[in-house]
């Protein structure tokens, strides 16, 4: 029999501590520091900021360090932590053409101007495992070259002005923000962006890998993909005018995807958008082909049905801390929930074996 | 706005936005050099917070909300009344405070000492470690060169 009970008090302490301890693990092994973990894990601190959803690197190692290295634990925690902040406001939309970049290349212009620069890149490694780094930490002293002086311009600008690719045009509209609103359907592609950058990068990964494989393939080529800090602006109440408030580290992709066009309008390369905080490549491709595949009613596409074009599927399970919140909820104490389905199976069966037995009798 | 006006509001938002983006140990050490500290009051003693940062759909479209920041502020007014407002990046206070302070300071006769022993040293400080980081991209870029095609 099962019964309601209060309890575990000394247990859930015995294990809080236990774990503080396993976080340490053996005290012989030299204590990693918050600094340590921001230099030297930068993409795991990458990853928690962009789906933490707050740009704070020494915040995003400290939530590494607390988890233990479990980034979905991590992005809970800061995610946490965010929701104690008072907003101060909203920042005017960052320059990313004036993006000091660090890397920008481009996978259908090889001769863009601004060139394309490969930045500190995994690309061209040949993934054997470099076991020089399991004896020390020495890093060689990188080359310089001569650097541009000019902004980056973005190559999609020099596509516009032949209008062979569809436009972006700019304007004012307040953006729905969904750490203030629920979201609800339809959504609108505002919306959808800042549900995909703060997006489980594996899902919007996987999303972005099945419109590749066929499911409402787009055609995308990089146009362009971006690295690099941008200053942050603000409008200021009590100074009556705007001033930077910091700069944050971002990468942009745009795709460049199959043309459509119709009895009015000509053909025309379409875009999708990925703009995530860090350095968050892979993450930021992904974004911008699932945010492609969503675009198909706002392009006259046909809706066939695939997983990437259903906005509700895509953005009611981006989210990581939703989805494992109730994923993990489960293995929570369910006593009286359970007990109730024990009396529920256990008098469908008693009814079932009456019904069997005055039959058997009879015959 | 009147031109002189116009002038004396750019150079504030310069200071600002550089006291907003350097590193808290840059500026922190410089400020540990200037003996001539005004005394002041809080008129907002420091505070941490959030602001929500935006981008444009494609960089050039509608605005869309990306993800927030940390920043913290204060204001401070000195004795003779002049108000300095701090807003810098990240969550500390005694950085919020030294902007704050050095804002104010800007727009009283301390202001030419402060920019030549302060405000110079640390945008030079900013300016190589950004040129540093253009360089390292700059030797990364790729020169592409045409190969003799074999039917020729």
């Amino acid at each position: 029999m099962y019964v309601a009970v209060k309890g575990g008090e000394k247990a859930i302490e015995n294990a809080h501590t236990w774990l503080a301890e396993e976080r340490r693990g053996a005290t012989d092994v030299a204590e990693l520091s918050l600094a340590q973990i921001r230099e030297q894990l930068s993409l795991a601190v990458n990853r928690v900021m962009a789906e933490g959803s707050l740009f704070d690197p020494n915040l995003a190692a400290l939530a590494i360090k607390q988890a233990r290295g479990d980034l979905i634990e991590a992005i809970f925690l800061v995610r946490a932590y965010r929701t104690t902040l008072p907003r101060f406001g909203y920042s005017n939309p960052v320059e990313t053409s004036e993006m000091a970049c660090d890397r920008r290349i481009s996978a259908t212009f090889k001769d863009a101007p601004g060139g394309q620069v490969l930045g500190p890149t995994f690309d061209y490694t040949h993934r054997l495992l470099d076991f020089k780094l399991a004896a020390d930490g020495e890093a060689p002293k990188a080359p310089e070259g001569t650097a541009r002086q000019e902004p980056t311009p973005h190559i999609t600008e020099f596509l516009k002005g032949e209008d062979i690719i569809q436009d972006e045009p700019a304007s004012d509209d307040t953006p729905g923000d969904l750490t203030r609103e629920p979201m609800e359907f339809p959504s609108n592609r505002p919306l959808r962006l800042q549900s995909l950058t703060r997006g489980d990068e594996g899902f919007v990964l996987g999303m972005a890998y099945s419109t590749q494989r066929g499911y409402a393939r787009n055609h995308a080529f990089v146009g362009e993909l971006r690295i690099g800090k941008v200053a942050v602006e603000m409008e200021i109440p009590e100074l009556g005018f705007a001033i930077d408030i910091g700069e944050v580290e971002l990468t942009e992709c745009e795709t460049v995807n199959q043309f459509t066009g119709s009895k009015t309008e000509p053909p025309q390369f379409t875009r999708g958008y990925g703009l995530v905080f860090g350095q968050s490549e892979r993450k930021s491709i992904a974004m911008a082909l699932v945010d492609r595949a969503l675009r198909w009613e706002e392009l006259g596409e046909d809706n066939l049905g695939a997983p990437a074009q259903d906005e509700e599927f895509v953005l009611s399970h981006a989210d990581n801390i939703q989805a494992t919140g109730f994923l993990e909820h489960i293995k929570l104490p369910h006593y009286v929930d359970f007990q109730s389905e024990l009396e529920l199976v256990r008098k469908l069966r008693r009814e079932a074996e009456e019904r069997i037995t005055p039959k058997e009798a009879a015959e | 706005m009147t031109n002189q006006t116009e002038i004396a509001t750019q150079a504030r938002k310069e200071w600002m936005g550089l006291l907003a983006r350097a590193p808290d140990d840059a500026l922190m050490t410089l400020w540990d050099g200037i003996q001539d500290r005004p005394s002041f009051e809080w008129l907002r003693s420091p505070e941490v917070g959030g602001v929500m940062v935006r981008g444009r759909t494609g960089a050039t479209g509608a605005p869309f909300n990306l993800g927030e920041m940390t920043v913290t502020r204060c204001s401070v007014v000195l004795q003779d009344g002049t108000v300095g407002h701090g807003y810098v990046q990240g969550r500390s206070k005694p950085k919020a405070e030294v902007a704050a302070l050095i804002d104010a300071m800007m727009q009283t006769p301390a202001a030419d000492d402060l920019q030549a022993r302060l405000l110079d040293p640390l945008q030079q400080q900013m300016q190589a470690a950004k040129a540093t980081r253009a360089a390292k991209a700059a030797a990364t870029k790729v020169e592409f060169f045409t190969l003799v095609r074999g039917e020729d």
